[in-house]
């Protein structure tokens, strides 16, 4: 699956899309893939603060249970609803309909020390010949 | 022979399959030092396996399940009596042919490992016995025995032990063998040859709660693939998949069948663990034995329960259960989604005031309180078909 240019990615696995200050936030197929069937998903509610690099829900699969950083700071003004019923969502269509919150970003600039498409493609590479060795 | 496992070779242990898995495109994880697939996205992943083997079929590599042998050093053997000191379970019960599931003791009552004896010969007796303990129980084995007139050989690294699960595989078992398989009742065993290997054990048991069986081949690379493929390609008709670890947890989870260092371990006894029925007391002396009498009049501190989630949420291995005011009641030993339920369901240690059907119980998932309820177990069970009048 292709990794849109216009997100920005970080080592845990989290895209985030900015449009101005409102920011829309998921996990990556490269997630969705090493956590298999999502089954459940745990969201935060809107009004409520992410900290960069603080855990701010969890998706889990039957096996395990993945928890999700924030990439950037902001205050929650959406959050998926239909994950609740159709969490498979996140499999399917990670980088659109499996998206997890809206937030509004804090501070926009932040975003330019996460990776691009380019930079995390090149990361997961090396991550799977890391799984294959 | 080729090896996979030369002593040079440091990480973790490989079964014979370990390159076909790598090749199918299996997720692998280390599980009790081994690298084991624990789900195949080629066969849909987790939940597709699990649902074929209950409808169907599934085939699992268990080879990294071990094999100790004890048998009669002389005619005069003392097998059955190192079987019948070391195991729970009535060895003296079993008739040529036929598997119990059974356990060895610790003399506290607590478990070694949960192993399923099989009578091979005449004071003869194959113990199949779990990965993560091999070394353990090898050593176990060998030191309670010694005044026994037996044997004890490991047998681990000469089988590569597959498991073909699911109502249909009987079916495909059938188109690789002679051997008259509607003949093996559950839980017993027969040879015969499979994929033109002469003598192999074909064993009707397995650890999904589906009917099914489990075949010990030759542990060299080529033949193991050889025969994974032939069941492969057996098994096309029916759509079976490769199954993982993922799939045998979600399936004998729904079965309540036990996990070493989940539902049993090293400090957990035979009657909290509620394998009972597996032990008997009256058969003689056995390791365990004594601590377990008296542990039987003094009251249980703990019991193994089933759970569902009530509300929200998944309780999973190693989280804590909590009454209504907060308070620590217990511990989840393995808790999942149940594919075939559709449910959150989980085995939990708790009080036995606790412990009646229906009784409320907090499961603590990320430090909220998330209601339970007890119900009963196995929470799946399969049906089997009617006898013929």
């Amino acid at each position: 699956m292709a990794y849109p240019t216009q997100y920005r990615y970080t080592k845990e696995h989290e895209w985030i899309d900015a449009k101005g200050d409102l920011a829309t936030i998921g996990i990556t197929d490269y997630a969705q893939h090493e956590l298999g069937d999502v089954v459940f998903v745990e969201l935060p509610a809107a009004g409520s603060k992410l900290v960069k690099g603080k855990t701010f829900s969890s998706v889990e699969s039957v096996k395990a249970v993945s928890e999700i950083y924030a990439p950037a700071n902001g205050e929650v003004v959406e959050t998926n609803a239909t994950l609740q019923s159709k969490p498979e969502s996140i499999n399917n269509d990670p980088h659109g309909a499996g998206w997890l919150v809206k937030i509004n970003l804090s501070n926009a600039s932040e975003l330019s020390s996460l990776m691009d498409a380019a930079a995390y493609e090149a990361y997961i590479a090396e991550k799977q010949k890391e799984a294959s060795a | 022979m080729e090896s996979v496992n030369s002593p040079a070779n440091t990480g973790p242990r490989k079964t014979p399959l370990n390159a076909l898995h790598r090749r199918l495109g299996a997720k692998m994880v280390n599980f009790g030092g081994w690298d084991m697939p624990v789900e195949y996205p080629s066969s849909g992943g987790l939940v597709a396996e699990h649902h074929a083997v209950r409808n169907s079929v599934g085939i699992f590599d268990v080879s990294h399940m071990g094999d100790i042998r004890i048998r009669r050093s002389n005619k005069s053997g003392g097998a059955l009596e190192a079987a019948q000191y070391l195991t729970m379970n009535d060895a003296s019960k079993l008739a040529l042919g036929q598997a119990q599931y059974s356990a060895m003791l610790y003399p506290q009552g607590t478990f070694v490992d949960d192993v399923i004896v099989h009578r091979l010969g005449e004071d003869d007796y194959l113990l199949v016995i779990n990965a993560g303990t091999r070394e353990k129980d090898i050593n176990w084995v060998r030191q309670n025995t010694s005044k026994f007139n037996c044997m004890v050989e490991d047998l681990s690294d000469i089988y590569t032990q597959l498991a073909i699960q699911g109502p249909r595989a009987i079916d495909v078992l059938s188109k690789l063998t002679d051997a008259n398989l509607g003949a093996v009742k559950n839980y017993w065993f027969t040879h015969g040859t499979v994929c033109g290997l002469a003598n192999t054990l074909i064993a009707r048991t397995g650890y999904t709660g589906e009917d099914g069986f489990e075949i010990y081949i030759p542990a060299d690379v080529t033949t193991s693939e050889r025969v994974w493929i032939a069941v492969i390609e057996a098994g096309k008709e029916f759509g079976i998949v490769p199954c993982g670890l993922g799939a045998r947890n979600t399936l004998r989870l729904e079965s309540k069948m036990a996990l070493y260092e989940h539902e049993i371990s090293d400090t957990i006894n035979v009657w909290e663990a509620g394998l009972d029925r597996y032990c008997k007391m009256e058969k003689g002396d056995f390791l365990g034995r004594t601590a377990l009498e008296k542990a039987r009049a003094a009251s249980l501190p703990r019991t193994l329960v089933g759970l569902e989630m009530v509300e929200r949420g998944i309780a999973r291995d190693g989280y804590r259960c909590v009454d209504q005011s907060g308070e620590v009641v217990g511990v989840v030993t393995s808790g999942s989604p149940s594919p075939t339920l559709r449910k959150n369901i989980a085995l939990a240690y708790v009080p036995p005031a606790l412990s009646a059907l229906g009784t409320s119980i907090y499961v603590e998932i990320r430090s909220q309180k998330c209601k339970a309820q007890v119900v009963a177990t196995p929470f799946y069970k399969r049906i089997r078909k009617a006898i013929a009048p």
